[in-house]
This record gives C-alpha cells, structure tokens and sequence, in this order.
C-alpha cells in the first residue's frame, strides 16, 4: 500500500519554493557526471527538463517516439504562455497569477504547486527570449501580450497562433547544444513499454526501438516521464494521432499512483466532425471568442444557411446566458453551453453537432484587414479543412477533447509514488486542478522542465552518488523485457478481424457519450460495463497485421489502445466516485438551479488517487487539499 | 470518390522497391490525404493485406511528420499546405494518384513512404542554439528587438522540418531549411555573439550529410508548405562570407 506524502515545505506560500531550494541536497559537478538519467517524452516539458539536466552536467538519455524531438505535440499549441511580468502595468503579479490558476481550477489544486509555478514563470519568459524564441513585439522593442479566458489581466506572451511551435522548437535548440555537448543521448522512434523498479526504486525503462522492432533496455538512476496527456483516448481530439498514455499507465500498473483521471479538458471551439473517417479535430484558438460570436438559430431544427437567418431569429446563447464574460467564458462553460444547445436539438450544420462563431459584427466593425491580421492563419487553416470561407459566414465548431488535467500523481518534488520515478508537465496531476486555463499549459511544462525539476532532482540524487551504474542483465529487467515481448506476441497472435482502430474509435465513443462534457451516475455505470465488454472483444477480436520485427504502426496502435481500455475504466472509476460537479467535471445530478457546476467541498476537497491493485477494483486514496491563503468559493461567471 | 494509387513500397533501407497499385473506393471530398490513406490500409488490414507505412502525428500542418510526393509534388500539387492538410476536394473521382517517399539521398527510405530525416538534426545539433544556459537569462525586455526584425524571425522560425525543400531541389539541397534557421538568429540581436561559429558549423554539417548544393532555381520555396522565402539563402550566404 502507497502512502501519500506531498511534502508541501511550511511556512509563507511565497517562502516556500525559496526554503526548500535552501534546504534541498545539491550533488557535487563532479558526482552529476556519474548519475544517469531517462526522460522520457520531448515536449515543453521533456526537452527542458533533459537540457537543463544536461547543462548541470548528469548523463541524460531522451527518448521520444517520433523521428525527432522537435515533433513532439506541445508543437501545436497555438495561443500563448502565461507570466506574471506585469509589462503592461496593468496590476498582474505573482499571486495574481496563482489565484487565477487555483480559481480557474475551481479549487481542485495544491495551493503551494501552483504559487511555484507562478513563481517560476517570469524566468521561463526570460530563457525562452535569450534562446531566440521570437515572441511577439510592441514597436518600441519590448515583448507585448495578449489576454485570454478567465482572467482580467493580459499576460500571455505569443508567437502569432503558433507559440508552442516556437518555445519547443527553442527547448530543442537548447537539448541539440547538449546532445553536441555530450552530455544528453537521444533516442528517437523508441516508444516506452516498461519501467524497470529494482528495490523499490524507478531504475530503468524497456523501449522497442520502432524502426526495427529490437526491445531495449536502459538504466538510470532517475527516470522522468514527460510523455503527456491522455486525451486521444476519446479517439478524436485535438491532440495529435499518435499521443497516448502507454508509458504512464505503465508506470501506473508499477505502482505510481495516478490522480483525478477523470479530470478532461473539453475545449470549446474544434473544427467539427465531417465523416467517420476522420481521425482527429482541428483546434481553433480560444483566442478566436475575443471577437466571434456565439449562436445557433432560436428555431429547433432551422436548415437555412447562417447568412439566411435574420438577427431576431439568432440566440447568442453565450451573451444570453453569461452576460458579465459572453463569449469569453472560460472552457468547461463554453463547451457545455454548445452540448446544451445541439442536444435539445439547435446544433447547426449536417450533423446537427456544430455550432456558429460569427465574425460578421467584427468584420463590420474593425474592417476585414484588421480580422485578418489577428486570425489569418486561423481562418486559412478553418477554409483548408472545411473549404468554408469565414470571413463571408460563420465558422462552424464543436467541443473537442483536448488536454488532461488528471495525470500520474507527484509530490511537490514531482516524484510519484515509486521512488525515483518523476512525472512532469502535462503527465502529471499537479498544477491545474478540475480545469486548465488558456496559455498555461506551456507555462507549467516549461516551468517543471527548467526550472523545477532540477533542484528536486539533485535533492533525490544526493545520496544516490555512491550507487554505480546499473547493469542491465537483472532479473528485474529480464522480467519487464518479458513482459512486455509476451504483450506484443499476445497482440499479434489474436488474429481476429477487427483493428485496433476500430477499437479505438468504439472506446472513444463510450467515453465521449458517458465521461465526456457531462457525466452521470447511470451513464457512468453503463460505461464501466461497456468498457469490460469491448475489453474482452478487444483481446478476442483483434487483428494485427505484420511481425514485431519490422516497422508496424497497426502494432504500435494496438498496444495504445490495449492500454487505453484499461485507462478508460479508471476514468470512469474516478468520475463516479466524485459525486460533485467542478471545473471540467460536470456530474448532472450536482448542478445548480441555473445548470451551473455545484461543488461540494465538504466531501470532495481532495485529490482522487488511484492505486493499481492488480485484478481487483484500483484502491482510492484521498489528499485532502488544504486552502490556507484562498477562500473557497463558487465560480460564477454570469 | 473512386481512386487508383500507384504507392511506392519498399520493406526497409536495404531492400529495393517498386510501386503497386491500389483500387480504393469511398473516398469522400472532405477526407484529408492522410485520413485517405487510413481508409486505404484499413481496408488492407482487413483483407489481411500489408498496410503502406507513412508518418504523420499532428493533422494540423505544424508537427512536420507527414510529407510524400503526390503526384509528383512535395505535399501535393496545393501550394502551402502539407500533406496531412491537403484536401481529397482536390482531386477527382476515377484520378490515378502516384504517391512516393522523399527521394533524396540524405533521406533513406525506412518503409514505403517514410524516410529517415535524421540529417537535418545532425545539422541543427551542430550549431543551430543560442549558448545560454538555463537560468542565466536577464530579464526578457533588457534586450531591445525591433519589431521588423522580431517579425521577420518569426517568419523564417515557422519551418516545420518536413525536408520538402530537399525533396523539391533537383540536387537534394537542404539550403532553404538551413537558411531559415541562420536567419531567426541572425536577425535577433540574442543570436549575434556566436553567429560566426554557428554559420559555419551548420554549413559544414550540411555538407558532410551529402545534402546537394544550391543552384537558385526556387523550387523549394515554391513547395515550401510554410513558405519560407528564398531570400534566407541570400542571408545565409551573406552570414557564411562574413563569417571569414
């Protein structure tokens, strides 16, 4: 049995990340060249951690599962990063931005993670600027900002739509200087089948080189998992096709506990599904609601083109409902209000499951040009896709599943519950609670990576310094080799006639239906039974063509969606057990009279953590979450 | 829709390939290419047929894992899309599509139409960094940038990595790419003290990966899904003379 410790340091919140770099252990440069390290995953997270790693002067292994670092899909994130520079003089700060995390969260976050990572992440802007990200500029020379959902400040710094491609293609510059340098390894098209735990301690992964098939082992005496979110379980999302969850629900099933599974982002504004084939949705920035509208036609059923449908005839639901922020409510609002409306019927376009963000009035008022310049590259992505030109009508959107809040469940040193084993950025749990705010995705990644991890790590390391470089002929990695080779071939030898997408598309469709927008105690019930059955299906009927010698994607699709029928069950688990509705989470039986979430923080203040318990029901364990500098309240944004 | 693909497939680097040909049907206007050839090897799965092997992750044109010759084209014959984003729209019921991997010898075919693109790494891993340390940073508006020369940066920064520019040179060049990345830092004042050095190590990095040389002709800026513009090969030039 895990015990939980979150070794929050006492004291002031804004004294505590200061006390504890003041106590933690450092290991002499000397000694950093003889410990080994294994990062696994190069996002906004990854590549910081193993570059920052590296210039301390450890021996860093990196793997990733794509053909170089630069891929990873923190490339795609469009609208910004958050930081309490208070440029714009504009009453920003510190605390400002950790209340507005915790609020954003609605209470469901470590008061002290979250003030660090607000912290921190003036310095993430500074390092970014040195390295040559290209940040968006004021004439004058200065960086500017922008604003986003759920704030009152601007505070978001930018690259055009394109800012995670930018500060991910800057951390990969600064892991290139240390790959150059010697001191980082990487190891690209590897994907992570197994965590190696010898005594008790994270010592080593299994990986299966993708180009070959050859399963490999590596040691070290730290491993960091920074391999993301698990959003793609809903088969279509936002993120990219090949994201998934196989290394931590690995390191899960190895006994790091996993929080709030049930924790999504359901972001408000994708493209729309237009066929069955379609494998994943297009985002479209939350930036986008700063000038479109939101509405569907006040008639149940109306057809008519967009253009066709007068003003009296529109319910700009958003304005209606949520006077005091209209469209720009944050996320988990936005996207129940657009389920709300195409459920009882409203829903716009083929499917009925779209609604239309109208730029007509903005065009009006501010002239094309000026729409152009601030979402060009948004509304020439929207006609690609769609063919529809959006500055002559409405874009069409639809909620989409997007970013994980719940993640492998760490400590304030960002360790899990295995010893050694360290979960960063967007694999964890920490930092944003029941929702995620806009822009601070990349902020809490970069942040872990560069400027987090490394002291907690050096705390861990200290006395790890007399412990030699393992080997890799163990019974325990034997045994994880094992394991892992007897899942392949028991994958390939199913034979079945049914594909791993088909699969993933079925799984996708129960959690969308039953622990997507809105959840309930039936559905959920319903869910956790449809998923046991597909299971069963899945490990009778599965057809993989090919050989595990070779390069095989069917293979590779096959072993994140086993994995994602397991992962599915705990979410669900996790959504029935919090009987209360917050931030993403919207159970329907906990809503107020006007359909808003009711939290109940007389029952459900803490953290869900779920401990793999082999074939019997996961084992909850509970953090209490204890607000000592905030207030707990209930969002409103009306 | 109903097409027949002419896809190029070959088992691994050292095995020689051929083109087969495949009858697919069901194919709706709206599918993306990538979408399209997930029908195609779904529908061979399912035939107990050998899917064709290709990369692609993000589905939103900025990953830059996806690319192969479509008929002929680098990403297709739409100008400033990628693959994963160019639209079955453009083409027609009954088309006969020839599909190819990268053909450049810099770029060894791994499987059908995915290439090993580890060159261009070995190139940035040469040079292509601002040597600053984490945490040694001053604060981000110490240093002045014109917002001209931020701009322009940025718009030599958008290069995805997809190696169409390789692909679409007649001598397998990997300027454009090279270019691109030398111009962000030498425009920005951050990436000046170690200009020299970095020209130069990623030129000869360049040139010891068997890339080809630049003979001007433009065709990579005319395939460029994110289109980078020719004039960063004239940056790059003049940065590699004024680095002796």
């Amino acid at each position: 049995m895990i015990t939980l410790n979150s070794k929050i340091p006492g004291g002031p919140l804004e004294e505590k990340w200061t006390k504890y770099k003041k106590e933690a252990k450092l290991v002499n440069p000397a000694n950093k060249k003889k410990l080994d390290i294994i990062v696994v995953g190069t996002g906004i997270s990854g590549a910081p951690a193993a570059s920052s790693l590296g210039e301390l002067g450890y021996n860093v292994k990196v793997f990733c599962y794509q053909d170089t670092p630069r891929r990873a899909h923190s490339v795609a994130a469009q609208g910004g990063i958050n930081a309490a520079k208070n440029y714009k003089n504009d009453g920003d700060s510190v605390y400002r931005l950790f209340y507005d995390v915790i609020k954003g969260g609605d209470f469901r976050a470590r008061e002290a993670n979250v003030y660090r990572i607000a912290e921190v992440s003036n310095q993430i802007i500074d390092h970014f600027t040195a390295i040559g990200v290209p940040f968006a500029r004021e004439y004058g020379g200065t960086l500017t900002t922008r604003s986003f959902g759920g704030v009152q400040v601007s505070r978001t710094f930018y690259s055009s739509g394109q800012t995670g491609q930018q500060v991910l293609l800057g951390a990969y510059s600064s892991l290139n200087r240390q790959i150059k340098a010697g001191t980082v390894t990487m190891f690209p098209r590897r994907e992570m089948l197994d965590l190696v735990v010898i005594d008790g301690k994270a010592r080593g992964i299994i990986v299966r080189n993708l180009i070959t098939g050859e399963i490999e082992r590596h040691s070290a005496h730290a491993v960091v998992l920074a391999t993301g979110g698990y959003g793609t379980i809903y088969y279509l999302s936002t993120l990219a096709v090949n994201s998934n969850a196989s290394a931590a629900w690995k390191a899960y099933k190895r006994g790091a506990a996993f929080a709030n599974p049930s924790f999504v982002q359901i972001h408000p504004s994708s493209v729309p599904q237009m066929n069955e084939f379609q494998s994943k949705l297009t985002l479209m920035s939350e930036s986008l609601r700063n000038d479109g509208r939101v509405w569907v036609p006040k008639a149940k059923g109306d057809k008519r083109p967009a253009n066709e449908i007068p003003e009296e005839e529109r319910d700009y639901y958003l304005e209606r409902r949520y006077p005091a922020f209209g469209n720009l409510v944050p996320r988990d609002v936005a996207s129940r209000a657009a389920k709300e409306r195409c459920d009882a019927g409203y829903g716009v376009g083929p499917t009925g499951l779209a609604v239309n963000l109208d730029f007509r009035d903005a065009i009006k008022k501010q002239g094309k040009k000026a729409i152009e310049e601030k979402y060009g590259n948004l509304f020439e992505m929207y006609r690609d896709i769609t063919g529809i030109d959006s500055y002559e009508e409405p874009m069409r959107i639809y909620p989409a599943g997007h970013y994980t809040m719940g993640g492998l469940w760490v400590d304030y040193e960002l360790m899990t519950t295995i010893t050694g084993l360290f979960a960063i950025g967007e694999a964890n749990f920490s930092d944003h609670g029941a929702n995620r705010l806009g822009a601070s995705s990349l902020m809490q990644g970069a942040g872990d990576g560069y400027f987090i991890l490394p002291y907690t790590i050096s705390n861990y390391l200290a006395p790890e310094i007399k412990v030699p470089r393992f080997k890799t002929d163990t019974p325990e990695f034997q045994e994880a080799e094992e394991r892992a080779v007897e899942r392949i071939n028991r994958l390939l030898s199913i034979k079945g006639k049914q594909t791993a997408t088909d699969f993933h598309k079925r799984l996708g469709k129960i959690m969308w239906d039953h622990c997507g927008m809105t959840r309930t105690e039936e559905g959920l019930t319903e869910a956790l039974k449809l998923i046991r059955e597909l299971r069963e299906e899945f490990w009778k009927d599965l057809l993989v063509p090919g050989s595990a010698d070779e390069l095989n994607q069917e293979l590779e699709k096959a072993g994140r969606v086993a994995d994602f029928l397991e992962l599915g069950e705990l979410m669900v688990t996790d959504a029935l057990n919090r009987r209360e509705s917050c931030g993403a989470h919207f159970r329907e039986e906990s809503q107020t009279a006007d359909h808003e979430a009711l939290r109940n923080d007389d029952e459900f203040a803490y953290v869900a953590v779920w401990e793999y318990n082999n074939d019997q029901p996961p084992v909850l364990h509970r953090e209490e979450l204890k607000f000592e500098f905030v207030e707990l309240k209930q969002r409103s944004y009306k | 829709m109903k097409l027949k693909l002419k896809i190029w497939k070959q088992k691994n680097a050292k095995s020689g390939g051929a083109f087969e040909t495949y009858d697919l049907d069901g194919v709706a206007p709206e599918m993306s290419f990538v979408e399209m050839l997930a029908l195609l090897n779904q529908t061979l799965a399912q035939q107990g047929r050998e899917p064709v092997a290709f990369d692609h992750d993000c589905h939103e044109g900025i990953c830059g894992s996806c690319g192969m010759y479509i008929n002929g084209y680098p990403h297709g014959p739409v100008k400033g899309l990628t693959t994963c984003l160019l639209s079955m729209r453009h083409f027609k019921d009954g088309e006969t599509i020839v599909i190819e991997p990268w053909r450049a010898k810099p770029f060894p075919v791994v499987k059908d139409l995915i290439v090993d693109r580890s060159a261009l790494d070995k190139i940035q891993v040469a040079g292509g960094f601002i040597s600053v340390t984490t945490g040694a940073a001053a604060d981000a508006n110490a240093v002045l940038v014109s917002k001209k020369k931020s701009d322009l940066a940025f718009d030599s920064a958008v290069c995805i990595g997809c190696g169409a520019c390789v692909a679409a040179c007649k001598n397998a060049s990997a300027m454009l790419f090279v270019s691109a990345k030398i111009s962000q830092y030498a425009l920005l004042p951050q990436g000046r003290p170690e200009a020299k050095e970095r020209v130069r190590a990623m030129i000869a990095e360049m040139d010891s990966q068997g890339f080809g040389s630049c003979s001007n002709t433009g065709a990579c800026e005319a395939q460029c899904p994110k289109q980078i513009k020719l004039f960063n090969i004239a940056r790059l030039n003049r940065e590699y003379y004024k680095s002796y």
